[in-house]
């Protein structure tokens, strides 16, 4: 058991150690702390490009859903592979753009290319909304990582509050530079874990592969596959789609994409990173694995499988190891939404609202936010119950709605207007919420519709809503004519 | 705020230009999701993986393999010089 705990407890000291010495060299302006003065090479881009494969929610997630739901699972493993071919053709466009105006935020991207603070506050309030639930169960899951490595002498509440204080510390020190940092242990982590759990346990329990899926097929058939109806061939792929769309509408990734050096970094990682997220698969192996040997666990519980598998065939020092690498899972994600959402914060609602607002007011601005927005998300983490799943996934379909307006300002100058780009947003989400208030399916929405239709993602619908109402909206305005802002002159500033 | 550093040319890609071959792209997405209802089972396995896993992991590995492809003929447009 101490074992465990020390693993824990020197991997933590290691992450945060990390995450502070990322600051060396460097003074800390705007453009250095959200974006690393945009001088990432390949290696660190990838890191936090790689970041959203390896969160809390696939460890814990990934593992839970291969238990409890076989096939649907499946579904993680491709939506990321499409969005990283398309970030081929996406990223460098929206770095080039970046760099030219010297944008540090999602939000400011909007902002250049409509030429519009409300637009840019639209955007923020949209990111901050989405990004919050997203940290929130990271420091749950967290909390539940932690407590379950640690054998339960780490009660969850003590490592949510720990896990959000190093956050916090490093992330207002050093910025996103200590989250590359710290990502680099957490791939290394979790790749030796991933690998190591996934090829042992199929081959320790079953004697290989072939043998645990049969037995898994004979046991329970038809779960290795997906549904007829449900989780069907049509939900899959709807899912996949609308996944693989707002993959890179996490202002977070997008940002992300703004640190690297040159634009060819997006190219080549474009060809590695579906292999690298295909590691994902050992983490269902785990799920798979846990099946037949620790039965049982309903619900929410089936993202204990991983632990409960884990403990049940190895040592402590070993769940310890495995504690430590879904530590830095939580950490690494975390640290990267606490600073993009200060960072809107403090660029995209504080500074136009500001009459007169420096750099150095909205560097020091969005420091100190670091802390409240960590602080709300502790106190959300411990008193919110259940209720933050439906708000994560609330908040995926929330920053998907960004995607539309995204899209038709990517030539030079956008296709459409300000107004267009804005009623669209404003529409998507409010069908998102009505959609996650009402608990409202295709199915319900169109109860007349073929099986293939009711079981497409009702997040498609909220797409089309925006997709239409921007139509129309643009049909009857006109898009900006001149370029949005003179070249090199950044926005609001 | 002190400038980034100069931009450094970047002549190992080809810009923004899209080109016949970048809907190569586009195929292996397509026959991954497309062929999903036709391999929801669980036999014949392959490599001692379900039918659907090993589908899935076969094209993710080739969608892999043709944005190389894609890479490989961009960059060689560049170094002819008739990539910008």
């Amino acid at each position: 058991m101490n074992a465990a705990l020390a693993i824990l407890a020197v991997t933590f000291a290691v992450a945060v150690a990390l995450g502070l010495a990322a600051r060396r060299g460097h003074v800390m302006n705007l453009e250095q702390w959200s974006v690393g003065g945009r001088a990432f090479g390949t290696v660190f881009v990838f890191l936090l490009m790689a970041g959203e494969i390896y969160t809390t929610f696939t460890f814990l997630g990934g593992s839970g859903w291969a238990y409890g739901k076989g096939g649907p699972a499946l579904y993680i493993l491709c939506y990321g592979a499409i969005a990283y071919s398309w970030s081929y053709f996406l990223l460098p466009i929206i770095w080039r753009y970046a760099r030219e105006k010297k944008l540090v935020s999602q939000a400011d991207f909007f902002v250049a290319k409509y030429d519009s603070n409300a637009l840019g506050v639209l955007v923020a309030l949209v990111s901050v909304a989405a990004l919050v639930p997203y940290l929130v169960l990271q420091l749950k899951g967290l909390g539940i990582i932690v407590s379950e490595a640690s054998y339960g002498r780490v009660p969850s509440t003590a490592a949510v509050w720990a896990g959000a204080g190093a956050l916090t510390l490093y992330v207002i020190v050093s910025g996103v530079r200590g989250s590359a940092w710290t990502a680099a242990l957490k791939d290394v982590m979790i790749l030796g874990v991933a690998l190591v759990l996934g090829i042992y346990l199929p081959f320790h329990y079953y004697g290989g592969y072939g043998a645990m899926f049969e037995a898994i097929d004979r046991a329970k058939p038809g779960f290795l596959t997906l549904p007829a109806s449900g989780m069907s061939p049509s939900w899959f792929i709807s899912t996949v789609l609308l996944t693989a769309t707002g993959f890179y509408m996490w202002p977070q990734f997008f940002a992300g994409a703004y640190t690297a050096k040159r634009e060819d970094v997006f190219r080549k990682n474009a060809v590695i990173l579906p292999l690298y997220q295909l590691v994902i698969l050992f983490v269902f192996f785990v799920g798979f694995a846990a099946i037949l040997q620790v039965p049982g666990l309903e619900g929410a519980d089936g993202d204990l499988s991983l632990f409960r598998i884990a403990e049940q065939t190895f040592s402590p020092a070993t769940v310890g190891v495995i504690g430590a690498a879904g530590l830095l899972t939580a950490l690494v994600p975390g640290s990267m939404i606490l600073l993009t959402g200060a960072t809107i914060l403090a660029q995209n609602v504080y500074r136009p609202m500001a009459s007169v607002a420096s750099d150095r007011g909205v560097t020091l601005l969005a420091r100190s936010l670091v802390g409240v927005i960590a602080l709300a998300s502790v106190w959300l983490t411990l008193r919110g119950g259940e209720a933050i799943v439906p708000l994560l996934l609330m908040g995926y379909n929330m920053v998907t709605q960004l995607f539309p307006a995204l899209f038709f300002s990517l030539p030079e100058r956008p296709m459409v207007s300000t107004a267009a780009a804005a009623a669209g947003i404003l529409a998507g989400e409010a069908t998102v919420a009505y959609l996650s208030l009402s608990g409202a399916s295709v199915a319900t929405l169109l109860p007349w519709a073929p099986q293939v239709v009711k079981d497409l993602n009702v997040g498609i619908v909220a797409l089309i809503v925006n997709f239409a109402v921007l139509g129309v909206v643009g049909a009857i305005t006109r898009a900006p004519r001149a370029p949005a802002l003179a070249p090199g002159q950044s926005p609001e500033r | 705020m002190p400038e980034s550093p100069a931009p450094a040319p970047d002549r190992t890609t080809t810009g923004t230009r899209l080109r016949r071959y970048h809907w190569l792209t586009a195929v292996p997405t397509i026959i991954l999701l497309g062929g999903i209802p036709f391999v929801n089972r669980v036999h014949p396995m392959i490599l001692g993986l379900p039918l659907l896993i090993a589908w899935i992991l076969l094209w993710v590995v080739v969608i892999s393999g043709v944005m190389g492809f894609v890479l490989y003929l961009d960059r060689a447009h560049a170094r002819d010089g008739d990539g910008r």
